[in-house]
């Protein structure tokens, strides 16, 4: 039986391709229903509601209205839905994740709240983030990316901002707008801006 | 959270620029990836299971009131890591054209017909061994604008959670013998042999229903975890 082999190694990826809304992200256009939408909140959640907000561009600064976009984070007390995070999540229907299509202007929204801090491999605190996964018509392979705060003193001692070089970081910093629970980020695929994304 | 999932299995995966594929151009990064070490953010994963599909989501050809035209097929398989166990409660989604090489999708332009008895879409959770099943038709290949006389070959698109955010999987399941594939540029955008060969699902005679349908087999390899510790990363 084949199960028993071990595989000679990992499934290849492709790209997600112009068609996935249908399937991914239909949002009341189509006979079947989202899985997911682009919001994590739930009746329990605790924490500070936040909306994270921008557009995705391609190489020539043209939107890009067919990317989809992931979000994976921790609760507002550091937390992850996820039994492999021993710790106790006390939003126990907090899910962490959401996924959004861009419009036809690039434009893509997450609602969410803002996550509290998650100890790198050393156990020192990282700066609150959400990790980002790009997927996109002319994308073979899924790009990994993170999301800060402006706000957020602790951006400083990061230990993932701090080895992206100092002048890309901005690339990775949602800026609060005045006076409200509003942030944005733009991700540019490719360019002299070009969104920083990771190894992983 | 000592184990980390080793980098060097993403060789698997196509480079981001493929030129031979014309949209990557504008949408590959120019500047190389930048290394980090995995943290909890990217050890863990969300975990979806059986409330996310209803029942029946797993077969294709009863969405609607009718059947859909075309061969009616299984597909179905394991999810497994690189380590061969495999990988329960992993949330499967699919997508693909109906019979006639046309998906439902508004953008779509192909002059072929819609089968209002296909949708295209379908989502399953793999049991305790991994073990996922479709029942769904057989897509057609479609031609598209990539360069002249450009036919994708048939294909199922896959989407697979794993178990954690770094195991997350989108690909195409192939069939086997496709006359189109020395032809594809996506396809042949994973540079290694033996890996595109991983995308090619197998005729299952086994698993084949008498007088029902024919079956395809696709066993779904994602990132496994192993024994070096993270500071050695
Ligand atoms: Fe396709």
């Amino acid at each position: 039986m084949q199960d028993s082999l071990k595989p000679n190694g990992i499934t290849p990826s492709q790209t997600v391709g112009p068609f996935f809304k249908y399937g991914l992200t239909p949002n009341g256009e189509y006979a079947w229903n989202d899985a997911f939408t682009n919001s994590t909140l739930t009746p329990d959640v605790t924490g500070d509601r936040v909306r994270i907000e921008g557009r995705v561009f391609d190489g020539d600064g043209v939107a890009v209205p067919d990317v989809m976009l992931e979000i994976w984070q921790a609760d507002a007390q550091g937390r992850f839905a996820d039994p492999q995070d021993k710790r106790a999540l006390p939003n126990a229907s907090f899910r962490g994740f959401a996924r959004c299509g861009t419009d036809k202007d690039g434009h893509y929204s997450f609602d969410t709240i803002k996550p509290g801090a998650v100890p790198d491999p050393d156990g020192k605190p990282q700066a609150p983030h959400i990790v980002l996964a790009v997927f996109g018509r002319g994308m073979l392979r899924h790009l990994y990316t993170r999301i800060y705060f402006s706000d957020e003193a602790g951006n400083a001692a990061d230990p993932v901002l701090a080895v992206v070089p100092a002048d890309r970081r901005a690339t990775l910093i949602a800026t609060r707008e005045a006076g409200k629970a509003v942030y944005r980020l733009d991700l540019r695929l490719q360019g002299d801006d070009e969104t920083v994304f990771f190894d992983v | 959270m000592t184990f980390i999932y080793p980098v060097d299995s993403n060789k698997a995966h196509p480079l981001p620029l493929s030129p031979e594929y014309k949209s990557s151009i504008k949408r590959a990064p120019n500047k190389p990836l930048i290394p980090m070490r995995h943290t909890l953010s990217e050890l863990t994963g969300p975990v979806y299971g059986h409330e996310t599909v209803r029942e029946g989501d797993s077969d294709l050809t009863t969405q609607h009131t009718g059947e859909p035209i075309g061969e009616r097929i299984i597909v179905h398989g394991h999810v497994r890591d690189e380590d061969g166990r495999g990988v329960p409660n992993s949330l499967v989604e699919i997508w693909q054209a109906n019979s006639c090489g046309r998906y439902v999708h508004v953008r779509d332009q192909h002059p072929a017909p819609l089968d209002p008895n296909f949708t295209g879409a379908g989502r399953t959770v793999s049991d305790a061994a991994g073990y996922y099943r479709f029942v769904t038709i057989k897509p057609g290949a479609y031609p598209w604008g990539n360069h002249h006389n450009a036919w994708r070959p048939a294909h199922i698109h896959l989407s697979v959670f794993g178990h954690s955010f770094v195991t997350r999987l989108v690909t195409q399941m192939y069939f086997p013998n496709d006359p189109l594939f020395p032809f594809d540029p996506i396809f042949n955008s994973v540079p290694d042999e033996k890996a595109r060969a991983r995308m090619v699902s197998s005729f299952d005679l086994e698993n084949t229903q008498p007088e029902w349908a024919l079956c395809y087999r696709f066993d779904i390899v994602l990132r496994g975890k192993n024994a070096t510790p993270m500071e050695n990363h």
